[in-house]
C-alpha cells in the first residue's frame, strides 16, 4: 500500500505541467497536523503518566506498590478478570460456531443483541444490575433475606465486566468463522470424526489468531473497565476496589505518584495489548 | 441444493447441517446472552416503567437533566465533528503518504481503545491543568481547558478519534487510484479529484465513523469525569447524573435518564446499520 503510494507520487511529480511543490507542501502539512493532534492528544498524556509516577523517583514509584489498598486493587482485578476472560471465551467460541457454521432465521438479529453492550453507555451496563440486586432492586430483598450480596461485592464487578467485555471475542470469531466456510469440518464429520474430535482439531487451529484477537482485547477491556464497576462496586478501600477505581480513589487524595503508578501499569498492559494485537495482524489475520 | 436449502430454511427454523452441536452452542448462547444482557436491560425498562407517567416526564426534563443533556451531546457533537476533520486528516497521511514512523503510529491509533478510561482521564486532565505541560501555554491566552465543557470535549475526542481512523482508513484505501491517475490526465485539479472521486468513496465511511464517534462519546464516563470538574448544570455529563441518581438511592429516576440515554443508543446504533448499508450499495453501484 505505502510503496504503491510512493510510486503513484514520483509518478505525478515526475509529470509535466504538475505542480510538485503543492504536493510536496501538502503532505508535509497533513503529516505535521496529524503529528501534532496525535501528539497533543495521545502522546503527552501517555507520557505524563510516566513521568508523573516517576516524578519523585523509582523508589517512591515501587513503594506506592507497598500500600496493602493497591495491591488488593490489583489482586481484585486478576480475580475479576479470570472468571471474565474464560467465560466470555466460551460465549465468543459458541456463539460464533453457532452463528458461523449454521444457517437459521433471525441469525442477523442475534448479532445485533450480541454487539448491544457496545453501544450501552458504561454507566448504565453497572447500573441495570443495580436496579436487579442492590437494595431497592427488583431482586433486592429477598437477597439481603438470604444474606446474599452481589452489589458493592465480587459478584456485581464481575457481572458488570462480563457485560461490558461481552462481545469482544464472539465479534471476532463469528466474522471469521462465517468467512472460512464448513468444508473442512465438513470433511472431518464425513470422515468419522465426532463433534468434539472436529472442534479442537480443524477448527480451532483455524481460527487461533482470531480466538487471541479477541481474547486480548476481551481482557485490556476487563482489567481497564471503570465506569459499569463503578457503579456496582460501592468504593470499599481494600475490598471492592480494583484497579481503575483505586486510581481515581488516590487521585482525589492527591496522591499523584500513587495513581499514576497503578495508570502506569495498565497503561503497559494497553501496550502489550497493541503489541501482541500487531503482531497478529502481520500474520496475515486482519480486522477489516 | 441451495434453492432447496433456502425453501427448507423457510418451512423450519435451520437449513440442515451434517455438522453436530447447534442445539448446545445456540441453547447456551441464547441463554447467556438472555441472563446476562436480556433480562437486565429490560429491568432497566420495567424499573423505568413503573414510575407514573407524570413524574418520568418531571425526572427526565428536570432542568439538571437538560443541562446534562446540552453538555453531553454538545460536547459530543463537537468532538465527533472535529474528529471528522481530524480523523479524516489521519487517515490520509497513514494511507497515501510514507514517513518515519508511520506503522507505529498506526498501531498507537487503537491506543484510546486499549487505555483504560480512568489512565486517559487522568493524564488529560493532568496535561490540560493550568499547570500542565500544555495547558501553561493556553492559561495566558485565557483558555482554560480543565473543569470546563472544552476539557470534556477533549477528553471525548481523544476516546472516539480510533472509531473515526479505523472507519475511513479502509474506505480511503478503497479509492481507486487509476481514476485519479485517469481524471489527472483528463486536466482535473487536485481538489477536483478530491470533490469528484475520493470524497464520494470515503463519504459514508465518514459519516459511519462520525455516528460511531458520537455514539461512543454521548455514553463515555470515565476519561470525562476527571476534566470535567463536575458542576451542576455546567459541566456534569448525563452519565454522571445517572450515577448521583443510584448513589441517592433514587433508582427510579436513574432508570428514566438511563431509558433516554438508551433511546439515543438504539437510534444511533439504527443510524450506523442504515449508512452502513447505504455505504455497501454506494460502493457497489460505483462498481469495482
Amino acid at each position: 500500500m505505502a510503496g504503491q503510494a510512493i510510486t503513484l507520487h514520483d509518478e505525478l511529480a515526475s509529470r509535466p505541467g504538475h505542480d510538485t511543490w503543492l504536493t510536496r507542501i501538502l503532505r508535509r502539512m497533513f503529516i505535521l497536523v496529524s503529528l501534532s493532534f496525535l501528539a497533543a492528544l495521545l502522546f503527552a498524556p501517555l507520557a505524563t503518566v510516566f513521568a508523573t509516577a516517576l516524578g519523585k523517583g523509582v523508589e517512591a514509584y515501587f513503594a506506592s506498590f507497598n500500600d496493602p489498598d493497591t495491591r488488593s486493587a490489583i489482586r481484585l482485578t486478576l480475580t475479576a478478570v479470570a472468571v471474565v476472560v474464560p467465560l466470555n471465551t466460551l460465549f465468543g467460541l459458541a456463539a460464533a460456531w453457532a452463528i458461523g457454521k449454521f444457517e437459521f432465521r433471525g441469525k442477523s438479529f442475534l448479532i445485533t443483541l450480541i454487539d448491544l453492550p457496545l453501544a450501552v453507555s458504561p454507566v448504565i451496563s453497572g447500573m441495570i444490575y443495580v436496579l436487579m440486586f442492590g437494595l431497592q432492586g427488583w431482586f433486592g430483598a429477598w437477597l439481603q433475606e438470604h444474606d446474599i450480596s452481589i452489589i458493592f461485592a465480587l459478584p456485581g464487578i464481575i457481572l458488570a465486566t462480563m457485560f461490558v467485555t461481552f462481545p469482544y471475542v464472539a465479534r471476532e470469531l463469528i466474522p471469521l468463522m462465517q468467512q472460512l466456510g464448513n468444508d473442512e469440518e465438513e470433511a472431518a464429520i464425513t470422515l468419522g470424526a465426532n463433534g468434539w474430535t472436529t472442534f479442537f482439531r480443524v477448527t480451532l487451529p483455524k481460527v487461533r489468531w482470531g480466538l487471541v484477537y479477541g481474547i486480548i482485547l476481551c481482557n485490556a477491556r476487563a482489567m481497564g473497565e471503570f465506569g459499569a464497576v463503578s457503579v456496582v462496586s460501592g468504593h470499599i478501600r481494600g475490598l471492592t476496589n480494583t484497579m481503575p477505581l483505586h486510581i481515581e480513589i488516590l487521585y482525589n487524595e492527591y496522591n499523584f505518584v500513587g495513581a499514576f503508578a497503578v495508570a502506569s501499569l495498565l497503561t503497559l498492559l494497553a501496550v502489550a495489548t497493541l503489541i501482541v494485537k500487531t503482531l497478529i495482524e502481520r500474520t496475515g489475520y486482519k480486522r477489516h | 441444493m441451495s434453492a432447496a436449502a433456502t425453501e427448507a430454511a423457510q418451512a423450519t427454523f435451520r437449513q440442515p447441517s451434517i455438522l453436530p452441536g447447534f442445539g448446545l452452542t445456540f441453547g447456551f448462547t441464547t441463554f447467556f446472552l438472555s441472563a446476562l444482557v436480556l433480562l437486565p436491560l429490560a429491568a432497566l425498562v420495567l424499573m423505568a416503567g413503573s414510575m407514573d407517567w407524570h413524574s418520568f416526564i418531571h425526572t427526565i426534563t428536570s432542568p439538571r437533566a437538560l443541562g446534562s443533556y446540552r453538555l453531553s451531546f454538545g460536547a459530543s457533537l463537537l468532538a465527533a465533528t472535529i474528529n471528522l476533520v481530524f480523523g479524516f486528516i489521519i487517515a490520509w497521511t497513514l494511507v497515501r503518504y510514507e514517513f518515519p514512523g508511520r506503522k507505529l503510529i498506526d498501531a498507537l491509533i487503537d491506543m484510546p481503545f486499549a487505555l483504560p478510561t480512568a489512565v486517559s482521564g487522568i493524564a488529560l486532565t493532568s496535561v490540560f491543568a493550568a499547570n500542565g505541560w500544555i495547558g501553561q501555554y493556553l492559561e495566558p491566552f485565557g483558555i482554560k481547558v480543565a473543569y470546563t465543557w472544552i476539557g470534556v470535549t477533549v477528553a471525548l475526542t481523544l476516546i472516539s478519534m480510533p472509531f473515526m481512523v479505523r472507519t475511513v482508513q479502509p474506505a480511503l484505501e478503497e479509492v481507486q487510484k487509476d481514476l485519479e491517475d485517469a481524471a489527472e490526465t483528463l486536466g482535473a485539479g487536485r481538489f477536483y479529484i478530491f470533490r469528484r472521486i475520493i470524497l464520494p468513496t470515503v463519504l459514508p465511511a465518514m459519516l459511519t465513523g462520525f455516528t460511531l464517534a458520537f455514539a461512543r462519546a454521548v455514553g463515555e464516563y470515565g476519561s470525562v469525569i476527571f476534566i470535567a470538574g463536575n458542576l451542576p448544570m455546567k459541566t456534569e455529563i448525563t452519565p454522571l447524573l445517572i450515577v448521583i441518581k443510584l448513589e441517592e438511592f433514587d433508582y427510579k429516576g436513574a432508570a428514566a435518564l438511563g431509558v433516554v440515554m438508551l433511546a439515543i443508543s438504539f437510534c444511533m446504533l439504527l443510524a450506523i446499520n442504515l449508512l452502513q448499508a447505504w455505504g455497501r450499495r454506494r460502493l457497489t453501484g460505483v462498481g469495482r
